[in-house]
Order: C-alpha cells, then structure tokens, then sequence
C-alpha cells in the first residue's frame, strides 16, 4: 500500500454503547500524502471510527497513535493542537457573523484588547482563495450557499495546524461541479503531506480520490484495499456483503399515453423560479434533475402550496390554488422534504406521534384520538417498510437516517396520496436502503399514482425514473428521456456549458 | 447495529420505568410537605392544606393555560394585566347592570368575563401569527396596555363591586365549599382536568405539541399552525377569565395591583411542572403541582421562622433556577 510516514493509527479499536458494542476491532493507518477513504453502511460504525481518531469519543479497548507514539485525547481540542482536524458534516457556523469572524471564531487575532479585523480578513480571503473560492470575508455566512458555506468550514478546520485532516461525508450536500472543487482541495492536501481520511456514501467519488479503502461492516473490518484494485461495484459488494447489482428496480416502461395528472403552467416562485411548466402523468416517476440552488425544492413547495408563487396548477385537469400544504394534501398530493430532520420529522417526538401527525383525523373517534388505533398503524409500518428499531417508543430522532426516511414514507403514505413528491430521497441513506427506497418508489408508480423525484445524485435520477426535467438558475433548462437521459447530458442542461471534463 | 431486532435486544427498563423527568416536582412536591409538617405540625392539618389549595387556585388555573402556549413554543406576558382588565371590566358590568341582583345577573357577567378574556387571548395570538412578532414582544406590548386600561377604568382608584346584595351572592364562589373542599379548588382541578383531556387527548392537543416541537416540520405536514398558535393564547385567555371569576367574589374589587407579577408565578409554576420553555411538551399535571409547589414553599415560610417572609419572591426565584439545573442534567443522563 502507501509509502508515506504513517501519522496516525488505530490499533484493535473497539467502542461500546452501554451493552452495544457498535465497533470491535478495527485497525486503520493514515499515511501522510494518502487519502484513506473509510466506507460502510450506515451503522456500519464509520462516524464512531472517525469521532475515536478526533478525540470526540474515547475507545473502550485499543489504542490511537500518533508517530508511533500511543496517546490518549482529552477531547477533540486536544486532538486539533496535536494536528487532527475535523470537517463536520453539518455546518457548524454562525450565520449571523461573516467569512472572516467564523474561521477566527474562538481564535481571533488581536492587537492589544482591539480585535484584528483587518488582518483576519486578509487572512480568511486569502484561506477561501487557497480552496480554489472566491467568497468576501465580510460577508455574513447566511448569505452563502450551502456549498460556500462548507468551504468556509473547511477553510476554518484547516485554520490550525493540521497533519491529518478528516472529512466526514463532505459531498453530501454539494453538487457536482461543487464536489469537484472539494476534490481539488483534497488532492492539494495530499500533495502537502497531509494524512487525508475520507468517509463516503458516494463510491464513485472514493474510488476518483482515494489511495486506499476501509470497509465496514456491522463494526468490524471487512477490508483495506489499495483503492485501484478496487470498483465502486466491489466496494458496494463488500458494504453490503451480498450483491448489489440490483440497486435499482427493473425499470418498467413509461406509461405510454396515460392521462396527466398534474400540470404546472407558467409557475413563479418570487426570487427562485420563474415560468416553469411541466407535466406529471400517472404511473409515471418524474426526474427532477439540476444544481442546488437551481429552483427545483422551491418550483415544487411553490406549487404544493408551501410558499408564495403564482401560475396555474391543475390536478386531473382541474385547475386549484393551494393555499397550505393542506390543501394540496386534501387533493391527494403528499410531498417529503430533503430535510427529513428539520421539516419532515418532530424528532424529539416518538415514532407513533410522528406516523400520524398528517392523518390524524384517520385516527379520531369522536374529539378523542385513538392511540390503540396509532400504535397497531405503527406496527404495520414497521413491518410494511421494514423500519429498524429496537423499541417502539423510541422518539424519531433516535433512528438512523434510512429508518427516519422509511417512517417519514410510511407517514406520507398514510394520507393515501395519488402523487408522491419525493426530494432528495436517499441523501446520507447507506446503500442497502436506498435499494429498498428505489424499490418502493418503483413500486408506487407501478401501482398507478405519479411519482416525482428530486435528486443531486444523477446515476439515482437516471436509475429510476421515466423521464428527467432540469433547471437551472430558476428555470426549466430542459427535458431528457430514453436514450439521452445520460449523464452528460443532464449536467450540460444544469450548468449551461458543454462538459469541459466531467 | 443496522440488524437488531427485538428478539435480539434486551427492552432496557421493560414496561414499568418511571420517567424521572415527569415525577420530579411530585418527588419534589411530597418532600417540601414532609418538610413542612416536620418545621410545624399545623402545616398539615386539613384546614391549612385547603387554604393553601384555595391561595393558589389562581396562579394554578392560568398556569394552566400557559401550559398550553408554551407547549407550542409561545409565551405570554399579559396575563397578570389581562386578569386585572377582566376582573374590572366584569365588575364595572356588574356595577351597570342593575335590575334586581339575581344568580341570572352573576352567570352572564360571567359568560361576558369569558368573553372577554378569550378576545384578550385571540388579540395576542393573531398579532403574535399574522404579524409575525415574536410573542415576548407582543404580549409585553399588551401587558402594559391591559394594565393601563384598568388603571383607566379605575380613574387611579379601585373598581368595587357597589351593590352588597350580589356581593353576597357571589360571595360563596370564593369562600363556599362542596362537601368540605372550597370551591376555587374544585373549579381549578376541573380546569386542570379539561386541560390535560385537551392536550393529551385531542387532535388540537397534539397539534400544539407538534408545532412546539417543530414549527416547519408541523407546516410540512399539513398543520394550521397560526390557527394552531392562536387558539393557545384563547385557551389562556379563557383560564384567566375563569381564574377572575373565583378571584372577583374574594375582594369584590380589582385594582391596579390586582394580578401583578401573575405571569411571572404562572411561567414558574409551568416550568417547575416540567414543561420546556423551548416547548413540544406540556405538563399540564405538572403544572398544578408547580403551582403548589410555590404556595407551599410561602406557607412554610409564614409558619416557621426559618427566613423572613419577606424573602417570598427570593425563594420562589431560586426555586425556579434550581428546577431548570435539575432538568438539565437529567435530560443530560438521558
């Protein structure tokens, strides 16, 4: 494998939760100059792995080195002065405070008891411009894009002195063209020296950037591979531990003429989209392709009646106005957010509050609701959409991401809706789930209701669905099915150009 | 991990684990009335104990309903203001009426006293909604204008019931009893009653914990939430109504100072009972006995000689930090 010095390492690591032991024996090198990329389903132990070598949580058994030199983190500061950095997967930033304050943050420069602003901002356009950004340091971070917001942690983590720099799914929320610049910025780390350690969903992407592999399975090492022997298929063989050359359903073919179920006219969401139509049919699952940011999550809440927007909508060709979301759930559409945690789920709630919410009156007798009645409906969606969990009286939050995605379905599919809008509907999902999600949706179009999807991922767009609209910058940029739903030439309709490199 | 299933993993606790968190002001509750009747046995005779029920009637009732703004992530400030407004426009109303004093006379200032406090309430809620302030704010806002409309109303002076007849009438709803227990307290365990048939048991009451969870998470997914918001500040309009209905009979007048510093004592006895601040849950139970809790805590002050009752006001202060210290770090272990 790698030649570099070997910075830091795990050796027979093993963490445990109270009773469950949720890693048990992993052993990991992180060479200086190699990008070590660590991949497993969720729960397959990759954030606890990551959170042992930053200091966020200690090893119940094993030992962390750094140089050879067995040592034991007082926490992820003490790691951070020791040189091993942490780029969160959330943003951890301010939004009232601009560029330069948040990469100071906690480190500000000063001179005397005045605060440095001129040489912090120096400093902070000059870290962004290093990772390949432009962005004002005086700007305040919640005027940034989501992924200039990620570059803006990044260029905080990187703040200290850092020889291992680890990045815990940092694509997740990126577009293309945005992960491409991450991944300039990791190849310049690497050519600096610095020991990279890398967790992904995405294999295409490890296997585009990484050195070398770390599989998990369940907590345990499965594997360590150099990454050119390895590809995307055997790594999902090996996460999975079966065959994965069905993750997407037998692709049925598009209805032919089937009757329209909603159409959008000429619809305007102010300051995010303009005059864009298409048509759902039924049976039918629609692609919505595009860049973040390009007006796709807005054009749909603008049209489900979750924003202001103008224009017509007709469902089964009459024309309606929703006013609330409770409308258009009244007329059989039902919408799941990207944001399954923010918008989708009372997470500080239990799972049968959270089934029912958007059909309780299904749950009423009299004024009263029928918990008896709640409680079986969560029994039959923990059997229907096999969500995994240990209790059932667990609140929401205490799921892992693909079970809060199965009940955040199943409480969907509760109001009985003829058109599914689904957006983002694997994002941070492990891969044995979202066979199981592609199935489902599969499933619902073959059962006659409409289907839209909303997807950065575009192999996920291209996988299941009939037909694929792109926008860009707010607008519908085009339409690609058959033949020409490809890769190449959804991005040149997202981003305008013919593709340089991609 | 991904692969437990429930034959595999042990249910930690099984069915009969007690949730500290909703027991706690009970625990602390039973401790502070062993306490007192260790200090002074008078504390725990019969006709003490339902004089501190009846004392705390009041702050019990409208915490009540501040149980349920809060649960949805509001606050209200105007309550204290709001019970001296009503009780004064209810006593001016009585004080026109004339005619021969009758219970017919009683029962519809009542209904109007009702009202009255649910307009106060719809006032703050629509504000609060449709003009998208933030509720501390807004019922400050009406807070001040409440009390300055008694003091208005009062000309600076008192608002007294004039005619003794009805006072008479009206009398027993504060000082009579049924079967021995004082009707201020049956009327507060009814309203604490309804209340928590409310919150726990109807669409409404999870819709208010839902939207005191997570206000977009509730609008995704298909809640009214300023209906929602809204009808919280009614239904603690109401309780205040109904808590002047058994204050007005114990003075027959309202003042200037009548219910000043209530919405503090209200939002204590809310959070002493267990209901975050933050909302998404709602303690209506809990509630009631955080009222107790601070009419307790004044009773044993007055009977023993431990600290001047003087120090009233900083006893319930500290006891309202300690119970948030204590929450945290038991939400903490969980």
């Amino acid at each position: 494998m790698g030649s570099g010095d070997i910075v830091l390492e795990g050796r027979g690591l093993f963490r445990s939760f109270g009773p469950v032991e949720v890693l048990s024996g992993i052993d990991i090198v992180l060479r200086a100059g190699e990008v070590h990329a660590v991949i497993g389903e969720n729960g397959a132990g990759k954030s606890t792995l990551m959170r042992l070598l930053s200091g966020h949580l200690e090893p119940t058994k094993g030992t962390v080195a750094i140089d050879g030199v067995p040592c034991t983190f007082r926490g992820p500061v003490d790691a951070e002065h020791r040189g091993i950095v942490l780029v969160h997967q959330e943003i951890l930033l301010a939004p009232h405070l601009t560029v330069a304050e948040n990469i100071f943050l906690g480190r500000e420069k000063r001179r005397g008891l005045i605060l440095d602003d001129r040489r912090m901002n120096r400093e902070a356009a000059a870290a962004v411009l290093d990772l390949g950004a432009d962005i004002d340091p005086t700007t305040a971070v919640e005027r940034l894009s989501i992924a200039q917001r990620q570059l803006v942690q990044i260029a905080r983590a990187l703040a200290v002195d850092h020889r291992v720099v680890i990045f815990d799914e940092p694509t997740a929320s990126l577009t293309p063209v945005e992960a491409d610049a991450l991944f300039r910025v990791i190849a310049r780390l690497r050519e600096r020296g610095i020991a990279v350690l890398y967790i992904s969903h995405r294999l295409a992407e490890v296997k585009a950037i990484a050195d070398v592999v770390t599989v998990l399975r369940d907590g345990r090492l499965v594997a360590h591979h150099d990454a050119s022997e390895l590809e995307p298929f055997d790594m999902a063989r090996l996460m999975v531990g079966r065959d994965m050359s069905n993750l997407y359903p037998e692709r049925r073919p598009p209805p032919a003429a089937a009757d329209i179920v909603l159409e959008a006219r000429d619809v305007s969401v102010p300051g995010f989209v303009e005059n864009a139509s298409f048509v759902l049919r039924k049976g039918e699952i629609l692609g919505f392709g595009g860049l973040i940011g390009a007006g796709r999550t807005e054009l749909l809440e603008g049209v489900l009646g979750l924003r202001p927007s103008t224009g017509e909508v007709r469902v089964n060709g009459k024309a309606v106005r929703f006013r609330t979301v409770h409308d258009s759930m009244q007329a059989g559409i039902v919408y799941l957010s990207e944001d399954r945690k923010g918008k989708g789920l009372l997470v500080g709630q239990d799972l049968r509050t959270n089934l029912t919410l958007s059909a309780l009156d299904r749950f009423r007798r009299g004024p009263l609701i029928d918990k008896a009645r709640e409680w079986a409906a969560l029994d039959r969606a923990i059997t229907a959409f096999d969500i995994r969990t240990r209790r059932r009286d667990i609140n929401a939050g205490q799921l892992s991401g693909g079970n809060q995605q199965k009940l955040l379905l199943a409480k969907s599919m509760l109001i009985e809706p003829d058109i599914v809008v689904i957006d983002e509907p694997t994002r941070g999902i492990d891969i044995g789930t979202k066979a199981e999600i592609y199935r489902f949706i599969a499933k619902l179009a073959a059962d006659g209701k409409a289907v839209i999807v909303i997807s950065s991922e575009m192999p996920e767009l291209i996988g299941v669905s009939h037909r694929v609209v792109v926008m860009r910058g707010g607008h519908i940029a085009g339409e690609v099915d058959g033949a020409r739903m490809t890769e190449a030439e959804i991005v040149v309709l997202a981003t305008g150009v013919a593709a340089q490199a991609a | 991990m991904t692969h437990a299933s429930e034959t595999t993993v042990p249910r930690p606790g099984g069915g009969f684990r007690i949730d500290l968190k909703a027991a706690a002001p009970f625990i602390a509750l039973a401790v502070l009335l062993v306490f007192g009747a260790l200090l002074n046995p008078n504390f725990v005779s019969a006709a003490n104990l339902l004089n501190v029920l009846t004392r705390c009637a009041f702050i019990a009732i409208i915490a009540v309903g501040a149980t349920f703004v809060i649960a949805s992530g509001g606050l209200d400030l105007s309550v204290g203001s709001m019970a001296a407004f009503i009780a004064g426009s209810m006593i001016l109303i009585m004080n026109g009426m004339g005619g021969d004093p009758t219970i017919g006379t009683i029962a519809l200032a009542m209904l109007i006293a009702l009202g009255i406090g649910a307009l106060c309430g719809l006032a703050n809620g629509v504000v609060t909604t449709a003009g998208r302030i933030e509720p501390f704010i807004v019922t400050l806002g009406t807070m001040g204008i409440f009390r300055a409309l008694v003091i208005w109303l009062a000309e600076g002076g008192s608002i007294a019931m004039k005619d003794q007849e009805l006072r008479a009438l009206y009398r027993p709803v504060y000082f009579g009893n049924v079967f021995g227990i004082p009707i201020p307290v049956l009327v507060f365990l009814a309203v604490a009653a309804i209340a928590a048939f409310v919150l726990y048991k109807t669409r409404f009451g999870r819709h208010v914990l839902a939207v005191g969870s997570n206000e977009e998470v509730a609008r995704y997914s298909g809640i009214p939430v300023g209906r929602v918001r809204t009808l919280t500040y009614v239904v603690q309009g109401l309780c205040v109504a109904v808590a002047v209905l058994v204050y007005v009979p114990r003075l027959g007048a309202a003042t200037p100072t009548t219910g000043l510093l209530w919405e503090l004592q209200a939002i204590t006895a809310v959070v002493i009972g267990g209901t975050a601040l933050r909302g998404g849950t709602g303690r209506v139970w809990g509630t009631v006995c955080g009222a107790l809790i601070l009419e307790v805590v004044g009773n044993i002050m007055v009977l023993s000689d431990l600290v001047s009752e003087y120090l009233i006001g900083a006893v319930q202060g500290a006891i309202i930090i300690v119970a948030m210290l204590v929450q945290r770090s038991m939400s903490r272990r969980t």
